[in-house]
Protein backbone atom coordinates (compact mmCIF):
# COMPACT_ATOMS: atom_id res chain seq x y z
CA UNK A 1 0.00 0.00 0.00
CA UNK A 2 2.65 2.33 0.92
CA UNK A 3 4.44 1.04 -2.00
CA UNK A 4 1.51 2.20 -4.62
CA UNK A 5 1.04 5.50 -2.51
CA UNK A 6 4.81 6.16 -3.09
CA UNK A 7 4.37 5.22 -6.96
CA UNK A 8 1.50 7.94 -7.30
CA UNK A 9 3.33 10.67 -5.66
CA UNK A 10 6.73 10.49 -7.85
CA UNK A 11 3.85 10.03 -10.93
CA UNK A 12 2.92 13.18 -10.21
CA UNK A 13 5.19 14.93 -9.20
CA UNK A 14 6.68 13.64 -12.36
CA UNK A 15 3.48 14.58 -14.29
CA UNK A 16 4.05 18.36 -12.34
CA UNK A 17 7.79 18.92 -13.58
CA UNK A 18 6.45 17.26 -17.20
CA UNK A 19 3.90 20.10 -17.37
CA UNK A 20 6.28 23.28 -16.19
CA UNK A 21 9.56 22.08 -18.16
CA UNK A 22 7.61 21.57 -21.40
CA UNK A 23 5.54 24.69 -21.30
CA UNK A 24 8.49 26.54 -20.71
CA UNK A 25 10.34 24.62 -23.62
CA UNK A 26 7.49 25.07 -26.32
CA UNK A 27 7.55 28.76 -25.16
CA UNK A 28 10.91 29.51 -25.74
CA UNK A 29 11.38 27.30 -28.80
CA UNK A 30 8.56 28.86 -30.56
CA UNK A 31 9.75 32.29 -29.91
CA UNK A 32 13.40 30.83 -30.95
CA UNK A 33 12.10 30.02 -34.13
CA UNK A 34 10.09 33.17 -34.97
CA UNK A 35 13.18 34.66 -34.35
CA UNK A 36 14.96 32.55 -37.07
CA UNK A 37 12.10 32.35 -39.56
CA UNK A 38 10.40 30.28 -41.39
CA UNK A 39 12.41 27.53 -41.99
CA UNK A 40 11.16 26.36 -45.69
CA UNK A 41 11.89 29.59 -46.86
CA UNK A 42 15.38 29.93 -45.13
CA UNK A 43 16.22 26.74 -47.03
CA UNK A 44 15.45 28.18 -50.63
CA UNK A 45 17.70 30.64 -50.26
CA UNK A 46 20.68 29.54 -48.06
CA UNK A 47 21.99 26.30 -47.23
CA UNK A 48 21.71 23.62 -44.88
CA UNK A 49 24.73 24.65 -42.35
CA UNK A 50 23.85 28.14 -42.58
CA UNK A 51 20.38 27.22 -41.52
CA UNK A 52 21.15 24.80 -38.96
CA UNK A 53 24.16 26.98 -37.30
CA UNK A 54 21.40 30.06 -37.51
CA UNK A 55 19.21 27.62 -35.26
CA UNK A 56 22.34 26.40 -32.71
CA UNK A 57 23.01 30.12 -32.44
CA UNK A 58 19.48 31.06 -31.07
CA UNK A 59 19.59 30.86 -27.31
CA UNK A 60 16.19 30.79 -26.93
CA UNK A 61 16.33 27.45 -28.84
CA UNK A 62 18.97 26.34 -26.60
CA UNK A 63 17.28 27.40 -23.10
CA UNK A 64 14.52 25.56 -25.30
CA UNK A 65 16.13 22.81 -25.68
CA UNK A 66 17.65 22.25 -21.97
CA UNK A 67 13.80 22.79 -20.68
CA UNK A 68 12.70 19.73 -23.00
CA UNK A 69 15.64 17.71 -21.90
CA UNK A 70 14.91 18.38 -17.99
CA UNK A 71 11.08 17.10 -19.44
CA UNK A 72 12.39 13.96 -21.29
CA UNK A 73 14.05 13.04 -18.15
CA UNK A 74 10.89 13.78 -15.92
CA UNK A 75 8.54 11.62 -18.46
CA UNK A 76 11.25 8.80 -18.22
CA UNK A 77 11.35 9.26 -14.69
CA UNK A 78 7.60 9.36 -14.38
CA UNK A 79 7.15 5.96 -16.83
CA UNK A 80 9.69 4.22 -14.41
CA UNK A 81 6.70 4.78 -11.83
CA UNK A 82 3.64 4.40 -13.36
CA UNK A 83 1.68 3.50 -16.30
CA UNK A 84 2.15 5.11 -19.92
CA UNK A 85 -1.94 5.91 -19.44
CA UNK A 86 -1.61 8.19 -16.76
CA UNK A 87 1.55 9.75 -17.40
CA UNK A 88 1.15 10.54 -21.15
CA UNK A 89 -2.44 11.66 -21.45
CA UNK A 90 -2.52 13.90 -17.41
CA UNK A 91 1.10 15.23 -18.90
CA UNK A 92 -0.15 16.06 -22.39
CA UNK A 93 -3.55 17.65 -21.71
CA UNK A 94 -2.20 19.86 -18.83
CA UNK A 95 0.33 21.00 -21.24
CA UNK A 96 -1.96 21.65 -24.01
CA UNK A 97 -3.72 24.14 -21.05
CA UNK A 98 -0.66 25.54 -19.43
CA UNK A 99 0.64 26.45 -22.82
CA UNK A 100 -2.40 28.01 -23.88
CA UNK A 101 -2.07 30.56 -20.93
CA UNK A 102 1.95 30.59 -21.48
CA UNK A 103 1.19 31.58 -25.46
CA UNK A 104 -0.86 34.24 -24.62
CA UNK A 105 1.24 36.11 -21.74
CA UNK A 106 4.57 35.54 -23.01
CA UNK A 107 4.47 34.93 -26.72
CA UNK A 108 1.60 37.59 -27.42
CA UNK A 109 -0.36 34.81 -29.41
CA UNK A 110 -4.08 35.70 -30.30
CA UNK A 111 -6.01 33.46 -27.99
CA UNK A 112 -9.39 33.91 -28.83
CA UNK A 113 -12.58 31.24 -28.66
CA UNK A 114 -11.51 28.96 -31.08
CA UNK A 115 -8.44 28.21 -29.44
CA UNK A 116 -9.60 28.29 -25.95
CA UNK A 117 -12.26 25.63 -27.33
CA UNK A 118 -9.57 23.57 -29.16
CA UNK A 119 -7.16 23.65 -26.44
CA UNK A 120 -10.02 22.58 -23.85
CA UNK A 121 -11.48 19.93 -26.21
CA UNK A 122 -7.71 18.09 -27.20
CA UNK A 123 -7.08 17.98 -22.98
CA UNK A 124 -10.44 17.02 -22.32
CA UNK A 125 -10.43 14.26 -25.28
CA UNK A 126 -6.97 13.03 -24.77
CA UNK A 127 -8.39 12.09 -20.82
CA UNK A 128 -11.10 10.52 -22.17
CA UNK A 129 -9.33 8.01 -25.08
CA UNK A 130 -6.91 7.44 -21.28
CA UNK A 131 -9.77 5.96 -19.53
CA UNK B 1 -0.86 26.61 -45.31
CA UNK B 2 0.22 24.53 -48.42
CA UNK B 3 1.01 20.50 -48.66
CA UNK B 4 4.61 21.04 -47.14
CA UNK B 5 3.08 22.59 -44.01
CA UNK B 6 0.39 19.77 -43.69
CA UNK B 7 2.87 17.42 -44.11
CA UNK B 8 5.08 18.87 -41.54
CA UNK B 9 2.07 19.18 -39.16
CA UNK B 10 1.54 14.89 -39.90
CA UNK B 11 5.03 14.62 -39.07
CA UNK B 12 5.01 15.75 -35.59
CA UNK B 13 1.66 14.07 -35.54
CA UNK B 14 2.92 10.59 -36.10
CA UNK B 15 6.44 10.91 -34.18
CA UNK B 16 5.32 11.87 -31.08
CA UNK B 17 3.32 9.30 -30.05
CA UNK B 18 5.36 6.46 -31.84
CA UNK B 19 7.88 8.01 -29.79
CA UNK B 20 6.26 7.67 -26.45
CA UNK B 21 5.27 4.08 -27.54
CA UNK B 22 8.57 2.76 -27.81
CA UNK B 23 9.96 4.35 -24.54
CA UNK B 24 7.13 3.37 -22.78
CA UNK B 25 8.26 0.16 -23.73
CA UNK B 26 11.56 0.09 -23.20
CA UNK B 27 11.25 2.04 -19.73
CA UNK B 28 9.03 -0.88 -18.79
CA UNK B 29 11.83 -3.58 -19.18
CA UNK B 30 14.24 -1.14 -17.18
CA UNK B 31 12.25 -1.04 -14.17
CA UNK B 32 11.41 1.73 -11.59
CA UNK B 33 14.29 4.47 -10.75
CA UNK B 34 13.86 5.83 -7.57
CA UNK B 35 14.74 9.71 -6.54
CA UNK B 36 17.95 8.23 -5.01
CA UNK B 37 19.26 6.53 -8.14
CA UNK B 38 18.52 9.34 -10.67
CA UNK B 39 21.97 8.89 -12.83
CA UNK B 40 20.21 5.96 -13.70
CA UNK B 41 18.26 7.78 -15.56
CA UNK B 42 21.32 8.60 -18.18
CA UNK B 43 21.56 5.02 -18.76
CA UNK B 44 18.12 4.13 -19.49
CA UNK B 45 18.84 5.07 -23.24
CA UNK B 46 21.56 1.69 -23.36
CA UNK B 47 17.82 0.22 -23.65
CA UNK B 48 17.25 -0.58 -27.90
CA UNK B 49 13.81 0.30 -27.25
CA UNK B 50 14.38 3.63 -25.48
CA UNK B 51 17.12 4.07 -28.44
CA UNK B 52 14.17 3.73 -31.10
CA UNK B 53 11.94 5.69 -28.88
CA UNK B 54 14.46 8.78 -29.02
CA UNK B 55 15.33 8.61 -32.80
CA UNK B 56 11.20 9.16 -33.50
CA UNK B 57 11.25 11.76 -30.99
CA UNK B 58 14.41 13.67 -32.90
CA UNK B 59 12.33 13.44 -36.16
CA UNK B 60 9.17 14.68 -33.94
CA UNK B 61 11.60 17.73 -32.77
CA UNK B 62 12.46 18.24 -35.96
CA UNK B 63 8.68 18.25 -37.81
CA UNK B 64 7.77 20.37 -34.57
CA UNK B 65 10.89 23.19 -34.72
CA UNK B 66 9.52 23.76 -38.44
CA UNK B 67 6.28 23.90 -38.02
CA UNK B 68 6.78 26.35 -34.96
CA UNK B 69 9.04 28.54 -37.24
CA UNK B 70 5.59 29.60 -38.99
CA UNK B 71 2.26 29.15 -37.25
CA UNK B 72 1.55 29.61 -33.54
CA UNK B 73 2.54 27.53 -30.83
CA UNK B 74 -1.95 27.62 -29.90
CA UNK B 75 -2.06 26.13 -33.52
CA UNK B 76 0.92 23.85 -33.57
CA UNK B 77 -0.11 21.76 -30.15
CA UNK B 78 -3.95 21.10 -30.93
CA UNK B 79 -3.20 20.39 -34.70
CA UNK B 80 -0.37 17.74 -34.16
CA UNK B 81 -3.18 16.14 -31.70
CA UNK B 82 -4.53 14.26 -34.51
CA UNK B 83 -1.74 11.67 -33.42
CA UNK B 84 -3.83 10.49 -30.63
CA UNK B 85 -6.56 9.74 -33.24
CA UNK B 86 -4.33 7.76 -35.37
CA UNK B 87 -3.04 5.59 -32.37
CA UNK B 88 -6.12 4.71 -31.70
CA UNK B 89 -7.42 3.79 -34.80
CA UNK B 90 -4.27 1.44 -35.81
CA UNK B 91 -5.21 -0.26 -32.20
CA UNK B 92 -8.71 -0.55 -33.40
CA UNK B 93 -8.29 -1.42 -37.42
CA UNK B 94 -5.16 -3.06 -37.54
CA UNK B 95 -4.08 -4.75 -34.20
CA UNK B 96 -8.19 -5.35 -34.11
CA UNK B 97 -8.19 -3.95 -30.37
CA UNK B 98 -11.54 -3.34 -28.76
CA UNK B 99 -12.16 0.29 -28.37
CA UNK B 100 -14.39 1.72 -25.79
CA UNK B 101 -17.49 4.23 -25.91
CA UNK B 102 -15.55 7.03 -23.91
CA UNK B 103 -12.39 6.06 -26.21
CA UNK B 104 -14.54 6.95 -29.02
CA UNK B 105 -15.95 10.13 -27.34
CA UNK B 106 -12.68 11.35 -26.89
CA UNK B 107 -11.43 10.47 -30.22
CA UNK B 108 -14.08 12.80 -31.85
CA UNK B 109 -13.29 15.35 -28.85
CA UNK B 110 -10.09 15.63 -30.04
CA UNK B 111 -11.13 15.35 -33.83
CA UNK B 112 -13.44 18.28 -33.03
CA UNK B 113 -10.27 20.46 -31.19
CA UNK B 114 -8.44 20.06 -34.59
CA UNK B 115 -11.56 21.42 -36.32
CA UNK B 116 -11.52 24.47 -34.50
CA UNK B 117 -7.84 25.06 -34.96
CA UNK B 118 -6.95 24.14 -38.26
CA UNK B 119 -9.87 26.28 -39.59
CA UNK B 120 -8.51 29.34 -37.92
CA UNK B 121 -5.40 31.37 -38.92
CA UNK B 122 -2.24 29.33 -38.46
CA UNK B 123 -0.06 32.88 -37.44
CA UNK B 124 -1.46 35.38 -35.37
CA UNK B 125 0.00 38.39 -33.38
CA UNK B 126 3.76 39.47 -34.48
CA UNK B 127 4.71 38.69 -38.40
CA UNK B 128 7.59 36.57 -38.79
CA UNK B 129 11.06 37.78 -39.23
CA UNK B 130 12.98 37.04 -42.65
CA UNK B 131 16.67 37.09 -43.86
CA UNK B 132 17.78 40.24 -45.31
CA UNK B 133 19.21 39.90 -48.50
CA UNK B 134 22.89 40.53 -46.10
CA UNK B 135 21.85 37.51 -44.06
CA UNK B 136 20.80 39.59 -41.34
CA UNK B 137 17.49 39.56 -39.54
CA UNK B 138 14.63 42.15 -40.94
CA UNK B 139 11.51 42.25 -39.04
CA UNK B 140 8.55 42.67 -41.14
CA UNK B 141 6.45 45.61 -39.49
CA UNK B 142 2.77 46.47 -40.53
Amino acid sequence: MIRHAISNLNGWLAILAIVLSSSAGDVLLSRGMKQIGDLGELRRRRSVTFVVLRILRNRYFLLGVACMAVSFYSLLFGLSWNEVSLIGPAAASLTFVANAFAAKMFLHEHVGRRRWAAALFVAAGVVLMAL
Amino acid sequence: MNLRKYLVLAGVSVFAPLGDSFLAYGMKQVGNISLRNIPDLLLAIANPWVGIGIIFLLGFFASYMTALSWADLTYVLPASSLGYVLLALIARFALHEQISLTRWFGIALVSTGVGFVTSGPELTGRPPQHLANDGTVATEHS
